[in-house]
């Protein structure tokens, strides 16, 4: 019997009225891949920091090696051999990979001997686990996949016996994942042990040797992962059964209803960030749009919604020119021919987040009747349609007056749907619908989704979530650096080869 | 030769002009690059100047009038520090706060002390920093150039001039070749990269404010007990805005900091040599023209040839742990 190296018990957290964490118990084998998985505000990342001694517990007590430990601060436990990769990286982004990894463990007051040391402990350790981190590059000029090995070093080099991932893989493309994937293996071949964060069952099953499911800040269960099974732990975090694979008939296509030509756009800093760009949306089709963070998507999304003006080319609906290099059509122009967005960043360009929700449940479409006349709003009437779509769309909690802020990620995507989809649009225009929402609930956008399609409507669904992508899309487009670089029919298509595609590869 | 006496007396003149911008200038870099607005060079170096030349008077001696200087400022460093970093308020209102706050009572107690004028009483030689002649300055005038360079530009400043010079390296070294300078940009840049490596970003931010309070008393000192020998109302006469611009206009660098300390230097050097003086063309341009050259160039300058904006990016957010 393998001894535990790390052990909680009865770990209690709360942040204001909220209880984060409920006498949470855990134990973590030396040497093994363990994972934690649990929705979104289930409190792993809570838990975590506690355990690297970023907050600090109400009570309970942590021990590693059998030794409990008082954690004051994080250089607490990085003394006591914990290292953590935390989901948004810890690192100054215009310092070199070098000075981000000394940091806080300089050893010497005036640079010198130390520093030099430093170098050839870490070109050592760059060797022995295949990092292949050139120290000196500034971390602005690195992707997100060495990022994150630099974050891995940075743990390493400060003697970390235990790796805590937090969602390692959110923003790594399929293949940096198996790079991730490989690394972690190396550690574990060497002694460490490694606790993996995740909300993907896939990883999970992939990689760790036994999983300890989360729920609403309790631990609810602990299985060795050769005995259980992707549907069983699903229903362990949302304590329900789930559906994991979306019910998608097959595509009613119509005529098409929205073109794009050789469009062209710049972003704010004037960089053209989408490069001749073309394609089409039937009616009654899902239109995917795959591609890693940062590739054009975005801008791409806001000249489609009348955000941004385009460089050139065209964009068309129901054969009408809506947007060229002089003119163009703004989001309520668009709204009113039947073109609807739901943006990717809900809290800044989807709500006011400080407004009530019956607030945001009619914003844009306030003007019009029912839910105004002669300027002055009907508050009888919004209140009433709020109670009705609230519940339609299963809306938690269901109160009309409280500050949208305080829903949860995916309730606020629901309050978003339910407004846009509400004056029945034609195109519906949709970024990232499910980034940051639970599991529960991205089973509910989907299907609402999917029923939009069902009804005729022409979908474009962009999302750096492959998954998502590959489920809900009849067709699917990838960009990369600007451009579109494939276009699959959803049918037989692999995740392999549209991640090669993402990666710029294929 | 005349005209290079008019240089040389031009140049001297940059320097010594320059010196409270440069102590200011790098008392702003120590807080900005941790991450905490110094809107308050201004009121700090009004402060010091007052303190300076009172403690001088009361006590006899400039060092002692200088510590007792250091000490307000840091007083005021710190609670900037508790209102903007312990309590997370806007940095820019207590800076403001803090401006006006002493503005009104260096005034107030100048008056209330010193009678209605609102100046300290002039010092005698005994109780200021008087200009230092560097050895061999006279025997060296003779020689061509070098020596005219050394005796009519270098020697014969108050001791401040030649700290301010000084100082630079000494900032840059620490900022740049430290564990210390390390940790200070890290703060400024990114504190949540600094708390997770186990340091305290307020103790960091705390230790920014206490250099920044000791290295602006130096340019309130260098106002009131050597360039004059007292204390008159408003005497900062916007240097600490000056300084503030020539830090922005260098990047937040130490170097090129002081080249743009130099630059306001020599404009209002210039101006207070162009005043009354007739130009070809246009003739006697007024007075107050002239003045405005260097706070005319300060706008253009910040307006139009700082290029993108590159400041610390954690500057002026208090830290709030993530939840």
């Amino acid at each position: 019997m393998v001894s535990p190296i790390l052990e909680l018990s009865k770990i209690n957290k709360s942040f204001g009225h909220v209880q984060a964490n409920k006498e949470i118990t855990l134990k973590v084998n030396k040497g093994t891949i363990h994972g934690i998985i649990g929705e979104n505000g289930a409190g792993k990342s809570t838990l975590m920091s506690i355990v690297y001694g970023f907050y600090q517990a109400d009570s309970g007590t942590i021990s590693i090696n059998g030794k409990t430990i008082n954690l004051k601060s994080p250089r607490d436990s990085i003394l006591s051999g914990i290292g953590m990769v935390h989901q948004h990286f810890m690192l100054v982004e215009n310092f070199t990979v070098l000075e981000n990894i000394i940091l806080g463990f300089e050893g010497e007051i005036v640079f010198g001997k130390k520093l030099e040391q430093a170098k050839i402990n870490l070109k050592n350790l760059c060797e022995t686990y295949k990092l292949n981190i050139d120290l000196d590059s500034i971390i602005s000029d690195l992707s997100v996949g060495f990022r994150q090995r630099v974050e891995i070093l940075k743990s390493l080099y400060r003697g970390a016996e235990i790796f805590i991932l937090d969602e390692p893989t959110g923003v790594l493309t399929p293949q940096e994942v198996d790079e991730l994937f490989k690394i972690l293996r190396s550690l574990q071949k060497e002694g460490k042990t490694i606790v993996l964060i995740t909300h993907k069952l896939n990883e999970i099953m992939a990689l760790t040797s036994e999983v300890s499911v989360m729920r609403q800040g309790e631990m609810v269960g602990h299985k060795k992962t050769e005995l259980t099974n992707k549907e069983e732990l699903a229903e362990m975090m949302v304590g329900r059964s789930v559906l994991l694979r979306i019910n998608r008939t097959e595509a009613q296509k119509g005529e098409v209803v929205f073109r794009v030509n050789n469009l062209q756009v710049k972003d704010d800093l004037g960089v053209m960030r989408v490069k001749d760009v073309n394609f089409e949306i039937h009616k009654g089709e899902i239109l995917g749009l795959a591609g890693v963070t940062g590739n054009g998507q975005t801008e791409l999304l806001e000249a489609l919604s009348g955000i941004r003006k385009i460089e050139s080319g065209e964009i068309q609906l129901f054969n009408e020119t809506i947007s060229d290099q002089n003119n163009f059509l703004n989001p309520k122009e668009l709204k009113e021919k039947g073109l609807v967005h739901v943006p990717e960043d809900r809290q800044r360009m989807g709500l006011i987040t400080d407004f009530k929700a019956y607030e945001n449940l009619i914003f844009g479409y306030h003007h019009q009747l029912p839910f105004s006349k002669s300027s002055i709003l009907k508050e009888k009437d919004i209140l009433s349609h709020s109670r009705k779509v609230m519940e339609e769309y299963d809306v938690r909690p269901q109160s009309p007056h409280l500050i949208t802020s305080n829903f949860s990620g995916g309730n606020q995507q629901k309050i978003i749907l339910s407004r846009e989809l509400n004056e029945n649009p034609k195109v519906l225009l949709v970024g990232q619908p499910t980034r940051g929402v639970d599991i529960g609930a991205i089973e509910f956008i989907h299907q609402r989704l999917i029923d939009m399609r069902n009804k005729g409507v022409a979908i474009l669904l962009v999302s750096v979530e492959l998954e998502e992508v590959l489920s809900l899309s009849d067709r699917i487009v990838v960009m990369f650096d600007g451009k579109i670089v494939g276009e699959k029919v959803n049918k037989d298509v692999t995740d392999r080869e549209i991640g090669l595609l993402m990666a710029g590869i294929a | 030769m005349e005209y290079f006496l008019d240089i040389a007396s031009l140049l001297n003149s940059t320097f010594r002009i320059s010196t409270p911008l440069v102590f200011a200038a790098m008392a702003g870099l120590f807080a900005e690059r941790s991450g905490v607005i110094d809107f308050s060079l201004e009121g700090k170096m009004l402060t010091a100047a007052f303190v300076a030349a009172t403690g001088s008077y009361f006590f006899g001696s400039e060092w002692l009038g200088l510590v007792l200087a250091i000490m307000a400022c840091v007083s005021l460093s710190m609670l900037h520090g508790f209102a903007s970093v312990t309590h997370k308020g806007d940095q820019v209102v207590s800076c403001v706060a803090i401006n006006i706050l002493m503005i009104g009572l260096t005034t107030a107690l100048a008056a209330a002390w010193f009678g209605e004028a609102g100046l300290t009483p002039t010092l005698n030689n005994d109780q200021r920093f008087l200009e230092i002649t560097l050895p061999f300055a006279d025997a060296l005038r003779s020689v061509p150039i070098i020596g005219l360079i050394y005796s009519e530009i270098l020697s014969g400043h108050y001791i401040f001039v030649y700290m301010a010079y000084l100082l630079v390296p000494v900032v840059y070294w620490v900022v740049f070749k430290t564990s210390f300078g390390l940790r200070l940009r890290a703060v400024g840049e990114n504190p949540s990269a600094v708390d997770t490596a186990g340091i305290n970003v307020f103790s960091m931010r705390y230790k920014a404010l206490a250099i920044n309070g000791v290295l602006i008393a130096f340019a309130g000192a260098h106002l009131s007990t050597a360039v004059n020998a007292n204390f008159f109302r408003e005497m900062s006469a916007g240097r600490g805005y000056l300084a503030l611009a020539a830090l922005i206009f260098g990047k937040w660098h130490p170097k090129t900091a002081l080249l743009a300390c130099m630059l306001f230097g020599f404009t209002d050097a210039l101006q207070i040599r162009l005043q009354g003086v007739a130009l070809p063309i246009v003739g006697i341009i007024p007075v107050q023209f002239i003045q405005a050259i260097p706070y005319v160039l300060t706008v253009v300058l910040l307006a139009g040839f700082v290029g993108k904006a590159i400041a610390p990016s954690a500057i002026g957010q208090p830290y709030v742990k993530e939840q």
